[in-house]
């Protein structure tokens, strides 16, 4: 049960942030060239595996009750964030997420910048902006699969899961050569947010001393409570934001 | 000191992000959650009340935002 949470969790996560790196990439390389673009691309994953190198074997010599007291709180305030951000998409309170407004947006900025070489670098906007879009995306999936994989003690399958999302998303975005639009990316934030709170919530509360009833099988409780939680938030801010327009 | 401040900010956003009500909350839960849990096993129920008035804690405040 654990795992196929773990594997679901770090899949739908790592999906979206490859779907909003991807964009970027895209954008720059289609507009720019790729030869720059793909150099960024490179420099961000090199950067990526020097931290998850560095942290992934620090995280699990940790005592397993600290671990999940400090991974269980940032994992909380962390998908509380994207919870809130879901709920607020959801009821209407924040413009939905849409790949191919910001496609567009970084097409448009990508043709009014100016190029200049850099040491190997030939067209410098477009390295440092595909360099960017890997690594912040990337460090919201390297948080996600190390955090999730260190506290089930099995960082292989979340980097597995993380891996798959990221070559999933690849491959259609090269097989469709535009912003991958049609992923319900929205529907799939609200469903992350709900699983790294839950996940949170779970483990925090077990770093914290508490002893869940029913131990394990307390956790699909745990996410069920959150998604009721999140789905009643969104119905009363609808409500709330109807009976303000009437 | 510049490029220093945007990594402290970089990293502040990524963790804390818009709402630092959410931090501070999640941190007294634990910290009630472990305090509990010294006197009583039954300790688990803390966390996800707060955590309920934590949501709707944030989600008032953006929502009084817009």
């Amino acid at each position: 049960m654990g795992t196929a949470f773990l594997l679901l969790s770090v899949f739908l996560a790592c999906a979206v942030e490859a779907v909003e790196a991807l964009t970027i990439v895209l954008a720059v390389g289609l507009t720019r060239g790729w030869r720059s673009a793909l150099q960024g691309v490179a420099a961000g994953l090199l950067l990526l595996a020097v931290v998850v190198a560095a942290l992934g074997p620090a995280l699990t010599v940790l005592p397993l009750k600290a671990l999940r007291l400090v991974v269980g709180g940032l994992l909380l305030t962390f998908g509380l964030q994207w919870l809130r951000k879901a709920i607020l998409r959801a009821s209407g309170y924040k413009d939905l997420r849409d790949e191919a407004a910001a496609y567009q947006r970084e097409v448009k900025a990508a043709r009014e910048a100016a190029a200049s070489k850099k040491s190997l670098v030939e067209d410098w906007y477009a390295f440092t902006l595909s360099f960017k879009g890997v690594v912040l995306e990337g460090l919201e999936v390297a948080f996600i699969a190390l955090t999730f994989g260190a506290n089930q003690r099995d960082i292989p399958l979340a980097a597995v899961a993380a891996v798959a999302a990221v070559l999933a998303v690849c491959v259609a975005g090269v097989a469709v050569k535009a912003p991958l639009a049609r992923v319900p990316e929205n529907t799939m934030k609200f469903a992350v947010g709900v699983m790294l709170t839950g996940f949170g919530l779970f483990w925090g509360a077990e770093g914290a001393g508490a002893h869940w009833p029913g131990n394990d099988a307390a956790l699909p409780l745990v996410l069920a409570y959150i998604l009721l939680v999140a789905v009643g938030a969104v119905w009363v801010l609808k409500r709330r934001r109807a009976a303000w327009a009437s | 000191m510049g490029k220093l401040k945007a990594f402290g900010l970089f990293w502040y956003d990524f963790v804390i992000g818009d709402d630092p009500l959410v931090a501070v909350l999640v941190i007294a839960a634990l910290a009630g959650t472990a305090a509990l849990s010294t006197h009583t096993t039954a300790s688990w129920w803390l966390l996800p009340v707060i955590v309920t008035l934590a949501l709707a804690a944030t989600l008032a405040r953006a929502v009084r935002k817009k």
